[in-house]
């Protein structure tokens, strides 16, 4: 037990002398990264317009009240194209997603040394890249348009749905599926009988989530040219047309909170 | 009735997901219906994808063949401002999330601020980084202080309701016992609530050092700094692999986050 003794009597310490000079240590270096990190930001920022910022948000407010509700008429499409692009993209993501995380769970996988890594470097590279740069590389590669939104959304939840369902899969009671294997199963059986059952609520709460985060998603996708509501989002901003993109921000936020309470619904109907 | 007929009759099935037949049914018939009506309403201009195939390939080529010289300097210069900006992002982030936290614990803070910190956190989670990048952008200035602006609102989405449903959870006994000695409201979140949740919170902070490594480099794409506005330009440009290079050393970074972050979750705890 650390303990010093100054003046003869012992006293308790939390920590030895050492331990606590690392720790020290430790905070030193933590606070000087902090800090040095802050000092380049603060280079590169000019902040005469960090100071006027209260007088540029009051300008923005008031070039965006009153919204021009008239407006709305003109993203009923936008917003269909959003739904589609979030819902197909998530349907594209389950039907590669599933299998991979089948590929990379420990005890599915057909092999732990050659298949299970690979699996593993596309969920992580899918997850590691946003729906946004995704999108980005798409619209480069097969041109603007709801099909690369699709897609991107697609390539961002592959990832996710493999990761969490491989976790999932991983998790499971090994009870069941020895008592399978006991009746003489085959592999696919086990699999088929003992797993899959295991992980549907699982599996079903992670698409139903995962829809849910697209929806937020494909809402922005438009501002790098891949459809839906975004695309009018840019190009009311680059006219600086504020009142229009007041309008488009409330609709965003009404499908997002929409969204939401229906994926809430769904996932306590399962659970 | 036949042996046959009753055989099949008595076979085993597995029960499905939904056991009402109606909603079941219901729900595979409106889906299809959907599915019909969306696939009929995208327009695919098959020229063009087929033109973009040849660039796809060249994507996939510059991916196996990745450029980190030629642009060496902006790539080196955006990843550095990236790193800069999560780092200043996340410890502010963190600095602010933890009292927003505390405020959203309905066991820890007076009805109106737990619906002023349930707002916020609300308002927080509602919208994209990149929408409030935008706003940001637009009052602050272009460049990184935008971006960590933006990352530190989100952040207290994130981690303030992660950590305010950790407490809302927290053992009432110890809490208990520390307000029996008459400890303080201070001395009650030092030694009653701080020692149950702090696995909890650094445990996120570091996921949220991730995710906002992640994130910085989206906002870039609207002028908040950081490494995306140099993926964009080398997108731009058709620069495949320099873009290639930038998405190798990304995935790359948020691979050592993951992998340090559980290793240091494992120390801590």
């Amino acid at each position: 037990m650390p303990v010093s003794s100054p003046s003869g009597t012992k006293l308790w310490q939390r920590r030895t002398t050492n331990a606590q000079l690392a720790i020290w240590l430790a905070w030193l270096v933590a606070t000087t990264i902090v800090v040095l990190s802050w000092q380049v930001i603060s280079d590169r920022t000019m902040w005469m317009f960090v100071e006027d910022a209260h007088i540029q948000a009051g300008d923005l407010m008031s070039r965006m009240v009153p919204p021009r509700w008239s407006y709305i008429d003109r993203l009923w499409q936008p917003l269909w194209d959003t739904l589609n692009i979030a819902t197909l993209g998530t349907m594209i993501a389950i039907v590669f997603g599933v299998p991979l995380a089948f590929l990379a769970a420990r005890n599915t996988t057909p092999s732990r040394l050659l298949v299970r890594p690979v699996a593993l470097f596309i969920i992580v590279a899918s997850r590691s890249i946003n729906s946004l740069i995704w999108a980005l590389l798409l619209v480069s590669i097969i041109g603007p348009g709801v099909l690369a939104g699709i897609f991107a959304i697609a390539f961002r939840s592959v990832g996710f749905i493999g990761k969490l369902l491989y976790e999932a899969l991983e998790e499971i009671d090994d009870g069941a599926v020895e008592a399978i294997q006991a009746t003489g199963a085959t592999r696919p059986q086990v699999i088929a009988y003992a797993m899959v059952p295991q992980v549907t609520p699982a599996f079903a709460g992670i698409s139903v989530f995962r829809w849910d985060i697209n929806i937020r998603e494909s809402t922005v996708l438009g501002l790098v040219g891949a459809g839906g509501i975004g695309l009018q989002l840019e190009a009311s901003i680059s006219q600086l047309a504020w009142r229009e993109a007041s309008v488009i921000f409330l609709v965003i936020l009404a499908t997002v909170l929409a969204s939401e309470w229906l994926s809430a619904r769904i996932r306590h109907a399962i659970i | 009735m036949s042996t046959l007929a009753l055989e099949r009759a008595r076979r085993w099935r597995p029960p499905p997901l939904i056991a009402n037949p109606w909603l079941r049914w219901g729900i595979l018939v409106v889906g299809a219906g959907y599915l019909y009506l969306a696939l009929n309403g995208i327009p695919i201009n098959w020229a063009r994808i087929s033109e973009g195939m040849e660039r796809g390939g060249r994507f996939v080529a510059a991916f196996l063949q990745p450029n980190f010289t030629s642009r060496f300097d902006e790539v080196f210069e955006g990843f550095a401002e990236s790193v800069v900006m999560t780092i200043v992002a996340t410890v502010l982030g963190i600095l602010v999330a933890v009292p927003v936290a505390l405020g959203a614990a309905r066991n820890l803070a007076p009805l109106p601020v737990y619906y002023f910190c349930r707002g916020l956190i609300a308002l927080s989670r509602t919208f994209q980084e990149i929408i409030i990048a935008i706003l940001f952008v637009a009052m602050f200035g272009f460049g990184p202080f935008a971006g960590v602006l933006t990352l530190v609102f989100s952040t207290i989405g994130f981690l303030s309701k992660l950590l305010a449903e950790d407490i809302e959870d927290i053992d009432r006994g110890q809490v208990e016992a520390i307000r029996a000695t008459g400890g303080s409201w201070f001395q009650l979140l030092n030694y009653g609530v701080q020692p149950q949740v702090m696995p909890r919170l650094i445990g996120l902070s570091l996921y949220r050092l991730d995710i906002n490594f992640r994130e910085s480099a989206v906002i870039g794409i609207v002028g908040a700094g950081g490494i995306g506005a140099t993926l964009n330009t080398a997108f731009d440009r058709y620069e495949y692999d320099v873009a290639a290079a930038i998405l190798l050393v990304i995935i790359l970074v948020v691979m050592a986050a993951e992998y340090g972050s559980s290793a240091i979750r494992r120390w801590v705890q």
